[in-house]
């Protein structure tokens, strides 16, 4: 019920962003979508806890969001580096490790993350087991282990 | 700034379309469409505030959302050559 | 106060959309499809989150600044989804990575 609310909510505010209007009719119109929406999804089923993810630890996210955003920044900025040198350094390897998330969403979490950071892309993912491409070495080795790991995993809720 | 923004981000574009011409691989040619098509979803948020209209944000919007499905769908047309295709019996 | 923001707003949007024309010439320069993935992941994160934040600076806390945040988080949520779509089906496709020796450095 509380992921059945928290989704009409989001769908809520959706709605009035997109619109950007605040007449009586488009309110009510906004209401009534959202609500058919989340009834909808309701009955197909759709609000479990990958559907909706409201059981996630949210005030590890709200730490996790910037410290991410600080690691893109330092591997783009790496990347970018080794894209504009002229004997283009790079050492591209795969490198297979073991990732400690035991949820599915957890592993999603962490091989968005991984992906998401430029120099690394997740190439295979399943549970016990992540192929990845790393554009040097040192991106490969520093993967097993690493703080992504540890923050995705304190991410998860069962 | 907005227009040398704009020249900037067309630039970019011409780039991408000069990988997608130049293969080889068709997973090549889909990953320079799914920049562009990143790339053209910002120059179009840019153009917006360049010419005073923000409302060309929902165009990029909808543009980004079509973007993922797009390539999503051509990936699986291509592994499958089916988009019903149900992706464990492969 | 009220000209500082704009200003870093268009330094930003530059900052941006030069990031962008790196990821583009690593598009072209990087010997194979998976480099070329990285390259491409320049453009996506640091090049969209650059111009977004860039506009944001110019619009400021309205409905426009909300929508730009939306975009932001539909890039980075989707694009990463996206490329490792395109990783692995390439793999499962059988297309080789060029990989880097080991011994050498």
């Amino acid at each position: 019920m509380v992921r059945s609310i928290s989704f009409f909510l989001t769908l809520a505010l959706f709605w009035l962003l997109l619109s950007g209007m605040f007449t009586p009719f488009l309110l009510a119109a906004g209401a009534g979508s959202a609500f058919a929406v989340a009834l909808i999804a309701r009955r197909m089923d759709l609000l479990d806890h990958e559907g909706h993810p409201v059981q996630l630890a949210w005030g590890a996210v709200l730490s996790y969001w910037p410290w991410l955003l600080k690691e893109i920044v330092k591997s783009a900025w790496d990347v970018s580096r080794r894209i504009l040198d002229p004997r283009l350094p790079i050492a591209p390897t795969l490198a297979e490790f073991a990732p400690s998330q035991k949820t599915d969403l957890g592993l999603v979490i962490h091989a968005n993350s991984i992906t998401l950071t430029p120099g690394t892309v997740a190439v295979e993912v399943a549970a016990g087991r992540f192929l990845v491409h790393a554009l040097t070495r040192e991106g490969a080795a520093g993967l097993a282990g690493s703080e992504m790991d540890r923050r995705c995993a304190a991410l998860e809720r069962p | 700034m907005l227009a040398a923004a704009t020249l900037a981000l067309l630039a970019t574009i011409a780039l991408a379309l000069l990988r997608a011409a130049l293969g080889p691989t068709v997973f090549d040619r889909l990953q320079a469409a799914n920049s562009i098509g990143t790339v053209a979803m910002l120059l179009l948020a840019v153009f917006g505030f360049l010419r005073g209209r923000p409302d060309f944000l929902d165009l990029a919007l909808v543009y980004g959302l079509l973007n993922v499905i797009g390539v999503i769908a051509i990936l699986k047309f291509f592994r499958q050559g089916d988009l019903g295709a149900d992706e464990e019996s492969r | 106060m009220n000209e500082i923001l704009p200003f870093l707003g268009g330094l930003g949007l530059l900052a941006g959309a030069g990031f962008c024309l790196v990821g583009a010439v690593g598009l072209l320069r990087m010997p194979d499809f998976y480099t070329r993935m990285h390259a491409a992941s320049v453009i996506e994160t640091l090049g969209a989150g650059l111009i977004l934040c860039g506009l944001l600076l110019q619009a400021g806390f309205t409905l426009v600044g909300a929508k730009l945040l939306m975009i932001g988080l539909l890039i980075f949520f989707a694009s990463p989804t996206a490329s490792h779509a395109l990783a692995r089906a390439a793999l499962l496709r059988g297309l080789k990575p060029k990989l880097a020796s080991p011994e050498d450095k």
